[in-house]
């Protein structure tokens, strides 16, 4: 009697044990699921803007929007001149290379800081969280910021206003890439260098600066690519133009400020214009994103 | 007149060979970094100063303010709509954002074939990498039109028959640009950056701890929700709070899609505006010295300190994990 119960118990002790696994099995196969699924979708998303941007860029893409300066729409009229970006092409090139080339050295400076000196001081600390901070505050402050320092006693929109707002963003990339960078070199080499009696100055530069010289142009490319896609701050500072210059005291036109002006403007012709353009730019940024990506793969 | 006139200098006084130069390069680097700091205080003060006059007309009252007419002679202006727009299109975001970025970190740090993980975390980066000019345009051209043809209609008029919280679905703005659009492609943005802090978290939880747990019998879920996340927990909300702050900021991106109107959005299918797009509009036609450009200097400043909060937040959450 007493041992058919405690069979009939175990075998329902295994009966409700099995319907648990079973139960277990599935939530663990649903959530894998919907892992799955999640993975897909974010691949998805960028397969529909790189799809987007070469289907509706490649329709206007030709020489003459890389040649040719912004003309007025043409309402349909096709025996009218068409326009190009070759003022925007040239206006980002400009801003962004002297951003790249203000920022770099600060932030390379900083990032030595960070690696080299601060060690586990107040001051350290505060410049490595203040850099964080940085390098994700909202880029259209910035472009506030150099509006009031810059423009208004200046007296008006210019590329030299852009390119230093280009400049403050550059900044924390760079600090950011040089830090890491520097952090992987091993410190019996920076020992070796100081016991041969060579000054710590002469260490950073020479041996340190030289030994992480990939990462960090890895850490400048990736800036450079950052910028070359702002527009906020732009619009801000260097205003934008409709024609080639290269005099930086005056309204500069970029890349992105030209295709948000003419995406904005309802006219098909400048629309598609600003498509080639938005092609331009995200091919360059994703290009550098790729091979600085590769480089930093190899080295670690 | 004796020869010990001349005298050896005493052996602690010989300077070391550089130590000027160690000098000058210490005192470089450490300008750099106070550089740093000053320039965030200068960014601060300006941005205050900039909004003083507006501070001063409108007072406290300009924070929650509603009405913005730059209409000279009956000037107005309050923050209240662009902040409330900025919070919930920002949170929308992250609630859209936070279900598939987890799913993709779960996929890249436990299911996915080693040869696979480098591809999909690269093209998850790439996401990452795209200006927010080209989301705008993407989302302008592609998901509002979708917004506007498939879910406001198919999904609006079934959802607004819900008791209490169909207003949220009930909408007369057919435009498309919408409350909901914005957070779509803001939850597109801040994708990548949560994943890729999620899949850095979940991959330094030492092996040990979950393969006890795979000893003991647990599946993959149950090692996901026993041992990685509680491990985990504080610098996963790190990297959403990171994400938050990312959004709060966007500005190109929601200019395109949030339809930029000064009203509030009582439902997700209203056109609405965030702070950082009020500026990027308004802030190049503004007059200088104007009531008008000081009062976008004003909430220029209100965002600051918002996403100040935020992502000071966000760091101090994550310092222990990602150096």
């Amino acid at each position: 009697m007493s041992t058919t119960t405690a069979t009939i118990m175990a075998s329902r002790n295994i009966e409700q044990q099995r319907s648990l696994g079973r139960r277990r099995k599935l939530v663990d196969k649903l959530v894998m699921y919907f892992c799955l699924t999640a993975t897909v979708v974010g691949l998805f998303f960028l397969l529909s803007i790189m799809g987007t941007l070469l289907w509706r860029g490649l329709v206007a893409l030709d020489l003459i929007v890389l040649t040719q300066e912004f003309q007025p729409t043409r309402y349909g009229d096709d025996s009218l001149p068409k326009g190009g970006l070759i003022h925007a092409i040239v206006g980002s090139l400009i801003q962004t290379s002297i951003a790249t080339a203000i920022g770099t050295p600060i932030g390379l400076l900083v990032g030595t800081y960070l690696s080299e000196y601060a060690g586990k001081s107040k001051f350290g600390y505060a410049v490595r969280f203040i850099s964080d901070i940085l390098l994700s505050a909202p880029s259209v402050l910035i472009g506030l910021f150099i509006y009031q320092l810059v423009v208004l006693p200046q007296g008006g929109f210019s590329g030299f206003a852009g390119a230093l707002a280009l400049a403050i963003i550059v900044i924390p990339v760079v600090v950011r890439t040089t830090e890491d960078m520097l952090q992987l070199i091993p410190n019996t080499l920076r020992e070796a260098v100081v016991a041969l009696g060579a000054p710590k100055w002469k260490m950073i530069t020479l041996v340190a600066w030289r030994a992480a010289i990939s990462g960090i142009m890895t850490g400048i490319l990736l800036a450079f690519a950052r910028i070359m896609g702002e527009t906020a701050p732009l619009l801000l500072t260097s205003f934008g133009n409709n024609i080639l210059s290269t005099d930086l005291s005056r309204a500069m036109a970029s890349l992105p400020v030209s295709i948000y002006q003419q995406a904005n403007s309802g006219f098909p012709d400048l629309i598609d214009i600003a498509w080639s353009g938005a092609l331009l730019v995200t091919l360059g940024v994703l290009f550098i994103n790729i091979i600085a990506r590769v480089a930093l793969r190899k080295r670690a | 007149m004796s020869a010990s006139t001349i005298k050896a200098p005493p052996i602690g006084a010989r300077r070391k060979p550089g130590e000027l130069g160690d000098k000058i390069f210490q005192w470089m680097c450490v300008g750099a970094g106070g550089f740093v700091l000053i320039l965030l205080g200068a960014i601060i003060v300006t941005l205050f100063l900039g909004g003083l006059p507006a501070f001063e007309r409108f007072g406290a009252e300009f924070i929650w303010g509603t009405i913005w007419d730059p209409v000279e002679g009956q000037e107005e202006f309050g923050a209240g709509v662009a902040i409330l727009g900025t919070i919930t299109s920002s949170v929308l975001a992250i609630i859209f954002a936070v279900p598939v970025a987890f799913g993709i970190a779960f996929f890249l740090t436990e299911l996915s074939p080693p040869w696979l993980k480098r591809p999909i975390g690269t093209a998850i980066e790439l996401l990452a990498a795209v200006p927010s000019i080209i989301y705008g345009m993407w989302g302008l051209f592609v998901v509002v039109p979708f917004v506007q043809m498939h879910i406001q209609f198919a999904f609006g008029e079934q959802l607004a028959a819900i008791p209490l919280v169909g207003f949220l679905f009930q909408s007369t703005n057919f435009a498309g640009t919408s409350l909901f659009s914005a957070a779509i492609v803001l939850a597109i943005m801040i994708l990548p950056f949560i994943a890729a802090t999620m899949r850095d978290v979940f991959d330094q939880v030492p092996p040990v701890y979950k393969e006890s747990a795979y000893g003991l019998g647990a599946t993959r879920w149950e090692v996901m929700t026993g041992v990685v996340i509680p491990y985990t927990r504080i610098s996963v909300v790190g990297g959403i709070m990171l994400g938050l702050g990312r959004a709060l900021g966007e500005t190109m991106a929601v200019t395109f899609v949030i339809g930029n109107a000064n009203r509030i959005a009582t439902s997700l299918f209203d056109s609405t505006t965030t702070i950082a797009s009020v500026i990027a509009m308004e802030f190049p036609e503004s007059l200088t010295g104007s009531l008008q450009q000081s009062a976008l200097f004003a909430i220029g400043f209100l965002l600051f300190v918002i996403s100040f909060l935020v992502l000071a937040l966000s760091r101090y959450l994550l310092r222990p994990r990602l150096k």
